[in-house]
Order: C-alpha cells, then structure tokens, then sequence
C-alpha cells in the first residue's frame, strides 16, 4: 500500500466523496419537522403525540419487517421510515384513532414503498399515497375529526377551507345566514400564521413549517423552487380568481390555511416521487400550484394540496423525459 | 385421463385469472362481494362450456377467413340465453352484476379459448377446457371477491367474519381495492410457484 502512494491513482470520476448519505438527509427533514411536531403538540396536546407515536413505531417496524422477510440489508437507521411516519401522522385529523395511523404508515411503506422496490423507487409519496387511502377508506374518520385547538374536550370545528369554502358557495349561489355567520368567523391571519386553527395536526402553523423550510434550505436538503413557485402559484391564482370577480380573492389567506406550506415543503420534495431537473421542477411545482387552486376554487373539495401533488408525482417521470439538459451546446448558467 | 388433465390444466397451470391475465375488466369491476365473484365466474363458466362445444362441432364448417364473426355470434347466442335465465331465475343477481352479463360476450377468455382450442380440438376436449377455465376463472374471481369483501365490507357472502368493532375499509370494495388485492395476489402466487417451475 506505501508504494501506491506514491503513485497517481488512476480511477473513474466522481473524485470528491460527501459524507452526505440517506441518513444524514433524513435526519435533517426529520429537525425540520421538529417545529411543526412541537405546534403539534401545544395545540392538540395528546392525542397528537399518540398518532405520532404510533404512526413513525408503525412505519419503522414494517421497513423491517418487509426487508426482513424479502431478505435485503435492513436500513430502518436510516430515518427514511421516521419522515414517512411523521409525515403521515402530521395528516391526520387530531381526533383520529391511532391505528389508522398504524394502518396508513404500514400501508405508506409496505405498498407505495417497497412493492416498488423501497427507497428511491417509490413513484408517489408514501405519506400522501398512504393519506390518499386512508381518505378513501375511512372518510368520516378523515374528514369529520377537526377539533378547534387548545380545548381540552375537544370542541370540534371546521378548518378554515372548509368555512371558506361554504362561505364561497353561499356567494355564488343563495345567500343563507349560517353560513355567512361562519364567514365572518374566520379565524384571523395571526391564528393561521401560528397554527391556532382547526386542521391536521401537522399543517396548522405556518411559523412552524417555515422554520423547517429555512432549516432545509440553510443544510441544502432541498432548492427554493417547488415550495416557493408552488405556494406562489396558489397565493397568485386564488387572488386573480376571487368570489367576487377578477382581482378580489384573498390570496394570503389561502397560502397561509390548510394543507399547503407542509404539502409544498416537505411532500412535494420528496426526491424520488419529484423531477431532478431545475426547469423540471419548475413545471411541476407550476402544475401543482395550478392544480391545488382549480381544486380549491371550483373542485369538489376544500383541500386540493394531496391530490394535486399526487397527481404531479404520476406526472414527474415524463416532466423528466421532457426536461433533459442537453450536455452540449446551450446550457444556462445556473441550470 | 386427458379430460380431467385439459380440465386442471384451466384451473391451476393456465388459471385465466392468475396466469394468463386475461379477463380483467370482469375480474376487477365485479368482484365487490363474494356472491358477485362466484355469479359471473359460474355464468362466464357456462357460457365458455357451451360456446367450447359449439365451435368445436362447427369448425370444420366456418370459413376460416370469417371465424371471428362466426365465433362471436355462437358466443352472443349463449350470452344472450344465460341473461335471460339469470333474469328468470336469480333476479337479485342479474341485477348486481348488470351491465356485466351482457358484457361476457367481449370477455377475452371465451374468444380466446375459441380461436386457440375449441377450434382446433374435438368436442370432448373442448368441453373439458371450458369448463376448467370457466373453473379457474370463477374459483379466482370468488377468492380476489371473498378478500374484498372480508376486508372492505367485514364479511364474506354476507355473513359477518369480522364482528361490529370492525371498521371497514371503504376503498376495498372501490375500484382501487380491485388493482391492489389484484397485484398483491398474483406477486403472493408467483412467490408461491416460484419454485416449482
């Protein structure tokens, strides 16, 4: 071995290593989540820190398990199991019994992970997929356990979509008093800037989730361009295209309320379900933001941020095929 | 000998179902409940017996150049007298799976058992391969249904397996519980024979 130092080493690039692995990546998402755990749990106290539990235990058991009976090298160290957990507990409305925790993360990792060929394989979010599911197999589990936050029996509410979007049927169509009622109880913007609003227990504050974003983008685990077009795109259409004609929507406050900071930061992302190119990214957080504001401004539904990323996952592999840099001749400088 | 080796050969080695992938769209869509299942794999079953033993007595009539229409119009015959019997006699079935009976004119299986063994062996035979697709067919349309309905709907032929704790999971009797029971199954079956092939 002396003598070969003495020598050039002759080998194929790449030359300089990281010690940047999976799990060093996965432990920075799983700080930047930190913040939103911890809103988490001022706001709906127990019930949050039970679906979490429950959900990243259930998540990391079933990568073991099924790497165990597939026999490939168990990596349950390597935190990937812990994001999706918590991503698919932060989904969950606060009063959801905990095995449907259990159910979504096994079903996150056991289907829409590894029956693909588990980490990087995966062509949707697992934690969305597994949200997706659970929505279409327990509906009123899903969508009717919002509770207002910080009371103690738990005084259930809508979200503030939900009012917004009662609120947005009455304008359009007949006018009824209980529903304008719920329009002028809107919880305010310093409420949905702290997470003091009914949601899922992971997307109510924006603060929270901002700090996670900042902390991804300071470590470089992920680039400004999906989160910030995405949530541009939303804030920009919902404003243009407002109840009461062009110009007139409040833009902000869709921003700030339901699912779409914790969808645009942390799901649409995800590295293996999200393009690789710059200007790929683009047109997918472009597509999602478009997506997202269709659904919630004339879809069926209040919330369009899980869809709508899903619905862009599917179409990444093909936003890819479209988007390879060429390597000779005109490649932008930051491309 | 040979009758019963044609018969197993549709239901294990060349299962429609879990083997040959054909026969999708029944095997997804009508397969919500156990009873759905084993109703049209049995009324597939019939019709692929009878068209079997019909095209096998006329194929040495049918102008080669023409036999898809001819076989179409032997396999609409039978498709045609089966809905009118279920109607008479199973109105409560015919009603759950509608659309679908007459739709067993265009399954894959039936046209393909046809053209690639009703028309090229004696009656006998045919018979025998018929009824042991029809076999596999239904005995893999009531298994991929009996899973669905255990989990989607906490019972299987309507009685109750899973008690009243039981939260069903709604998306097991969607169309999306049909492709994900479906995929799981066959990748469990393939592991399964992996190692006697």
């Amino acid at each position: 071995m002396k003598d070969n130092e003495l020598f050039l080493t002759a080998s194929s690039s790449p030359h300089i290593r990281t010690k940047e692995d999976v799990g060093v990546i996965m432990r920075d998402v799983v700080i930047a989540l930190v913040p939103a755990f911890g809103c988490a749990l001022y706001f709906f106290g127990i019930n949050a820190l039970i679906l979490v539990t429950s959900s990243v235990l259930s998540a990391v058991i079933a990568e073991g398990l099924i790497q165990k009976l597939t026999k490939k090298p168990i990596t349950i160290n390597d935190w990937s199991a812990v994001v999706t957990g918590l991503l698919l507990a932060f989904n969950l409305p606060p009063s959801a019994p905990w095995w449907l925790a259990v159910i979504g993360s096994a079903f996150a990792i056991l289907i829409v992970k590894h029956t693909f060929g588990g980490i990087g394989q995966n062509f949707m979010n697992p934690a969305l997929a597994a949200r997706a599911f659970l929505l279409a197999s327990w509906p009123t589990k899903m969508t009717a356990g919002f509770v207002l936050p910080r009371t103690l029996d738990g005084v259930s509410s809508s979200t503030p979509l939900a009012m917004l979007y009662a609120a947005d049927a009455t304008a359009t169509a007949t006018a009824e008093a209980s529903a304008t009622l719920t329009a002028v109880d809107l919880p305010s913007y310093m409420d949905l800037f702290l997470g003091n609003v009914a949601g899922v227990i992971g997307e109510t504050s924006a603060i929270a989730l901002l700090i996670g974003f900042a902390y991804l983008l300071y470590r470089g685990v992920i680039s400004w361009r999906i989160p910030v077009i995405y949530i541009g795109v939303v804030g920009l259409m919902t404003f243009v295209f407002g109840a009461n004609g062009l110009f007139t929507g409040n833009g902000i406050y869709h921003i700030l309320s339901g699912g779409l900071m914790l969808g645009a930061i942390f799901m649409a992302t995800d590295y293996s379900s999200s393009p690789v190119t710059p200007r790929g990214q683009i047109i997918f957080a472009l597509g999602c933001g478009i997506l997202t504001s269709v659904i919630r401004l004339w879809g069926g539904y209040p919330e369009g941020v899980s869809y709508s990323i899903l619905l862009m996952n599917v179409a990444a592999p093909l936003i890819d095929k479209y988007t390879i840099p060429k390597i000779y001749g005109e490649v932008k400088a930051n491309a | 000998m040979k009758f019963g080796k044609i018969m197993m050969n549709g239901i294990f080695k060349e299962n429609p179902t879990f083997r040959l992938l054909i026969g999708m769209c029944p095997t997804l869509a009508v397969t919500t409940a156990a009873i759905n299942g084993l109703g049209m794999g049995l009324s597939t079953a019939a019709v692929l017996i009878g068209s079997n033993a019909v095209i096998a007595l006329l194929k040495d009539v049918i102008p080669s150049k023409i036999r898809i229409p001819a076989f179409v119009v032997v396999i609409a015959s039978f498709v045609t007298i089966l809905g009118m019997l279920l109607k008479a006699y199973v109105p409560a079935l015919d009603k759950s799976l509608g659309l679908f009976i007459p739709l067993i004119v265009v399954n894959c299986i039936i046209l393909a058992r046809a053209e690639s063994f009703a028309s090229k062996n004696g009656v006998i035979s045919s018979i025998a391969d018929g009824l042991g697709m029809g076999l596999g067919f239904t005995l893999a349309l009531t298994i991929l249904a009996s899973i669905r309905e255990l989990l989607g709907a906490g019972s299987i032929f309507a009685i109750s397996i899973m008690g009243s704790a039981y939260e069903p999971a709604i998306i097991m009797i969607l169309p999306p519980g049909a492709f994900l029971t479906l995929g799981l199954l066959l990748g469990l079956i393939n592991k399964l024979t992996e190692k006697t092939q």
